[in-house]
């Protein structure tokens, strides 16, 4: 019974949310906001748990003073200040007060400067790091070793290059055209393939986790 | 081995922090000297331009704003030069944030268009007076839930179903520019801009299923991925990374952070191909340095 519930469960189900996709009536859509209701109440439920997780490893890294505890500080610190920021703010009548269920915290000036002056410069910085990154792997990785390897160089050239305006208006136009062909043929063929195969995985996938074939899922293959 | 094959060895194998330092000066250096360069428009951005700037005053534009601050460089003009050109034309928003992040980044750029927006302008010739846009007249920002595919779902039944207030606690019910509105049917089209893969999501759940309008706008990385969809009529206008803003930027006559930063990416990509070439050439002479050795 223990795999057998959750198996008939995912059928019923699986099969409904199929069907119900092409179906307008009434007590189709009725079914679907009311099992949409459900998925989100769901994904409360795993945030809940998620943070509880985040918590309990940091937590026992600390007590513990296992290696690098020092970084679990600075995780549990800026959970909990984001947190107390999040849920507190000032009413219209500009009086402080605990916002559990309403938004008024995220109007809370400091939630937003917490986020617009620690986290927006961290990730940015994060991101810019990769231009230096990608201008290394380029230089080491672009050799024209082989046939391919070349096709490759000189594909990511003629794109990088296509709108350089200081070629001027003849070559830029070839130029321009080539990288346009590239995007729109290899580059859109190699991507169509990989789309259809894709879907058709998921598809079968699907199909195998309705019919009860694939049961990853429950934990046991 | 003799001393060319060792100037060419080095030539391949050039220590990366002399990589790093040659483009951070060539990205200072280009940041602050005083030129700009011409900027070539593609079709795909045109058409977005175009196809915003044919509404009528008082359409509707949906704005899916679903990017994070790493993401920001390249998408956050977009979303300015595009939110900007709705207001000064009298194009009102709905505005979600499918992203955690996304919603203080949407947030942000409402706030600066909104000031923005106060000043006399002229665009193509034409003088657009300052005024106060108002949110809950002008734009109504919806703010954040998980699940992006659910959100997009639920949106083509009711704006209200995954939102039943607005980012800021309002009930739409009570948001004047709501009124009367109740899923895509209302809205004149839907811009993605995104820098995370909840973009196929508006593609398969949102497209597909209801066939509005679509543009996107995303990252440069993220830029080859999506020319499929242009091809297959499934998006109608693309912006791809700071190239995709800065073009958007220039169509709208409104020159902001991606026309400055263009000037830095050229000239950080002719960097990357002067080592791409020294690269290359010390690695043919070595080659061809031991052919002739007879190694």
């Amino acid at each position: 019974m223990k795999r057998q519930i959750p198996v008939l469960l995912v059928f019923v189900f699986g099969v409904f949310m199929i069907f119900q996709y092409f179906s307008p009536h009434e007590y189709s859509e009725w079914i679907y906001k009311f099992l949409m209701d459900w998925i989100y109440i769901i994904g409360i439920f795993a945030m809940a748990l998620g943070i509880w997780s985040l918590i309990h490893v940091s937590y026992d890294k600390i007590k513990n003073k296992r290696h690098d505890w020092g970084y679990s500080v600075v995780t549990l610190a800026a959970l909990f200040i984001m947190m107390f920021f999040g849920i507190t703010g000032f009413d219209e009548n500009g009086e402080w007060g605990f916002y559990f269920m309403t938004q008024e915290g995220l109007t809370n000036p400091m939630f937003r400067n917490f986020f617009n002056h620690i986290l927006v410069p961290i990730e940015t910085t994060m991101f810019s790091l990769l231009a230096f990154f990608i201008s290394s792997a380029a230089y080491r990785a672009f050799r024209a070793r082989n046939v391919l390897a070349t096709m490759l160089l000189v594909s990511a050239l003629v794109v990088m290059l296509r709108f350089n305006p200081y070629f001027g208006e003849a070559v830029g136009l070839y130029m321009n055209k080539i990288a346009a062909w590239l995007l729109n043929v290899p580059n859109m063929a190699a991507k169509r393939a990989i789309l259809i195969g894709i879907g058709l995985g998921m598809v079968g996938t699907a199909l195998k986790v309705v019919l009860g074939i694939e049961r990853g899922y429950m934990g046991k293959g | 081995m003799n001393q060319n094959t060792n100037i060419f060895n080095k030539m391949m194998s050039m220590d990366r922090r002399w990589v790093f330092l040659l483009l951070i000066i060539v990205c200072v250096a280009a940041y602050f000297a005083p030129f700009s360069i011409p900027i070539l428009i593609e079709p795909e951005v045109e058409r977005v331009y175009n196809f915003v700037d044919t509404l009528a005053p008082g359409s509707i534009v949906f704005l899916a704003i679903d990017y994070d601050p790493a993401s920001l460089a390249e998408l956050h003009p977009m979303t300015y030069v595009l939110l900007e050109q709705c207001f000064r034309r009298n194009i009102r928003v709905i505005c979600t944030a499918l992203h955690p992040n996304g919603p203080s980044m949407a947030e942000n750029a409402f706030l600066e268009v909104v000031d923005s927006c106060k000043v006399d302008k002229t665009y193509h010739g034409k003088q657009f007076m300052g005024r106060e846009v108002v949110n809950g007249i002008d734009y109504c920002f919806l703010g954040y839930k998980p699940y992006p595919a659910l959100v997009i779902l639920g949106m083509g039944t009711n704006f209200r179903l995954p939102f039943p207030a607005d980012y800021y606690g309002r009930p739409i019910d009570s948001i004047p520019m709501m009124k009367g509105i109740q899923n895509y049917d209302q809205v004149a089209c839907v811009v993605n801009i995104s820098g995370t893969s909840g973009t196929e999501y508006w593609i398969s759940y949102g497209q597909g299923r209801f066939g509005f309008p679509l543009a996107l706008g995303v990252t440069g990385v993220m830029g080859a991925e999506y020319y499929p969809y242009l091809n297959s009529g499934q998006i109608f206008g693309y912006m791809a990374g700071m190239l995709g803003a800065a073009q958007y930027e220039k169509l709208a006559e409104n020159d902001g952070k991606a026309v400055v930063a263009m000037k830095v990416q050229l000239f950080a990509h002719f960097l990357i191909i002067f080592f791409i070439i020294i690269g290359n050439i010390g690695f043919f002479m070595d080659k061809f340095s031991k052919k002739r050795e007879g190694r």
